[in-house]
């Protein structure tokens, strides 16, 4: 599904992402996990082609990121903060992106079930931190797309919209879906990811699955697990 | 593109600046013409105000609307839109409002004046094309500027700077060398020198075209000595589409490279 290989990017004289090698192969829920500026955002930016890499190359289902940028159409992107034209309304966003990638879509399935209609006609700079968040959710699950990225999509959410979102995100799975996500809530990933994939100073650290985490740590829960690896790299 | 470009467009027809501009330029009209009661004359003065005033609010409206739309563009970027139409769909959707706000503001005072009928007429239309030329330039030029300073207050400081510097330093300077050097042949720099600044570039082709001696000045003078009134005309409009496209092809340039 996505190959990258030997990705390399500095912003300025900060080496983000170095050497970078990742194969996620079709199907399943992969968890991106690491410190604060350890590369997350970069590396999936780099994957959507916001970010421009310095080296290295990365396909996504065979389709070379740098040359193409029609392979976007197979990806739904949620972005970490919901930020959003100030003066369109809820409605009129949705509008916009669905003509703008015309494909067929689901947004009132997920308009009712975030509960968003009272919603609708309200600018977004009036909206609140969540609800904004549940805009962008309804935005990146309303199309059918085979890869869905998802940057913190818990952020701000209350307990019944999380409940849904990990719902939807099951659904988009059992359906054969690949979806990436990065988390600092490891409830949630423990809850929902399949592999972890941990990302240190710019370079893999860890790729497998939970269990497999778990017996390299000697760790019997994934929080301990988790901070066994960040530290085990500060011991060596 | 021409989806991004419709979009940009509806939002800046939405906000109010839109029409503070056409208002303004319709009450100027309106104004001039009925204290001059002479469209030739009127003309005269309202060009001496676009060339100032064009680039100014386009510099501004074009720094502010790529501060303001950062986050549609961040919107887009993720969505399967080409890099280069999100940029040029903006850039157009800016200038495109503005050029219009320009040539309807003018335009329908004048139209109601009976300027049809007048002999001003292609006067008047080339003061609009010209104008409309400054506003495809200095809002390219702000979106160059903009993309390359993420600090807004930077990004509009050098703006402003921009403009300042060629609207009114660009010819202090001017006057200065030809005094300073008046005792060599200075036609061909004050050739060039004119077709390095766009703002002096108009003024020349508007003043060639109303073909009024006295207000020609130096430079004039020398423009229609070189190329004839008929040439230096089209020298100076493929001029000014040199300067409207070069600005584009960086927008181009850079937007293929910037990390969001």
């Amino acid at each position: 599904m996505i190959q990258v290989n030997n990705l390399h990017k500095k912003f300025g004289k900060n080496l983000v992402l170095d050497n970078l090698d990742l194969n996620i192969d079709g199907g399943g829920i992969f968890a991106i996990l690491g410190p604060n500026g350890s590369g997350k955002t970069t590396l999936i930016k780099s994957v959507l082609g916001m970010v421009v890499m310095d080296k290295g190359q990365i396909a996504v289902m065979g389709n070379s990121v740098k040359t193409n940028w029609k392979y976007r159409k197979e990806i739904n992107y949620l972005p970490q903060i919901a930020n959003f034209p100030g003066n369109l309304r809820v409605r009129e966003l949705i509008k916009m992106i669905q003509d703008l990638r015309q494909k067929p879509n689901q947004a009132e399935t997920l308009i009712n079930l975030f509960k968003l209609e009272p919603f609708m006609d309200k600018r977004l700079a009036t909206l609140s931190g969540g609800t904004k968040q549940k805009v962008n959710i309804v935005l990146a699950f309303m199309f059918d797309s085979p890869l869905l990225i998802l940057d913190e999509p818990t952020t701000g959410l209350d307990p019944s919209a999380l409940i849904s979102l990990k719902e939807l995100i099951q659904k988009e799975k059992a359906q054969g879906k690949t979806i990436l996500v990065t988390s600092h809530i490891l409830r949630f990933v423990e809850e929902v990811a399949d592999e972890i994939v941990y990302l240190l100073e710019g370079k893999i650290y860890f790729k497998g699955t939970m269990d497999q985490l778990k017996t390299r740590t000697n760790q019997t829960d994934i929080e301990h697990a988790i901070a066994a690896i960040a530290t085990e790299q500060e011991h060596a | 593109m021409l989806k991004i470009l419709k979009y940009s467009f509806y939002d800046l027809m939405r906000s109010r600046w839109s029409y503070v501009y056409f208002i303004f330029y319709l009450l100027l009209g309106f104004v001039l013409l009925f204290l001059n009661n002479d469209v030739s004359k009127a003309v005269i003065t309202l060009m001496n105000i676009i060339i100032v005033l064009v680039p100014l609010i386009a510099t501004i409206f074009g720094v502010m609307y790529y501060y303001n739309s950062k986050e549609f563009t961040e919107l887009l970027l993720a969505q399967p839109v080409k890099r280069t139409s999100i940029f040029l769909g903006q850039y157009l959707g800016v200038s495109g409002s503005l050029a219009m706000s320009l040539v309807l503001g003018l335009g329908i005072p004048f139209m109601l004046y009976g300027l049809l009928r007048s002999n001003a007429i292609w006067d008047f239309s080339l003061l609009l094309v010209t104008g409309a030329f400054l506003t495809f330039i200095f809002t390219a030029l702000a979106f160059n500027i903009a993309l390359s300073n993420e600090n807004k207050i930077k990004g509009f400081g050098y703006a402003v700077l921009l403009w300042l510097f060629l609207a009114v330093v660009y010819d202090g300077l001017f006057l200065i060398s030809l005094i300073v050097f008046e005792e060599y042949p200075l036609d061909n720099f004050s050739l060039i020198a004119t077709m390095l600044n766009p703002i002096d570039l108009s003024r020349t082709l508007i003043l060639l075209k109303l073909d009024i001696s006295a207000l020609l000045g130096y430079t004039g003078a020398i423009f229609k000595k070189f190329f004839g009134t008929q040439m230096g005309f089209l020298v100076s409009m493929a001029i000014l589409v040199v300067w409207t496209l070069l600005p584009i092809f960086r927008i181009v340039h850079k937007a293929k490279r910037k990390d969001f």
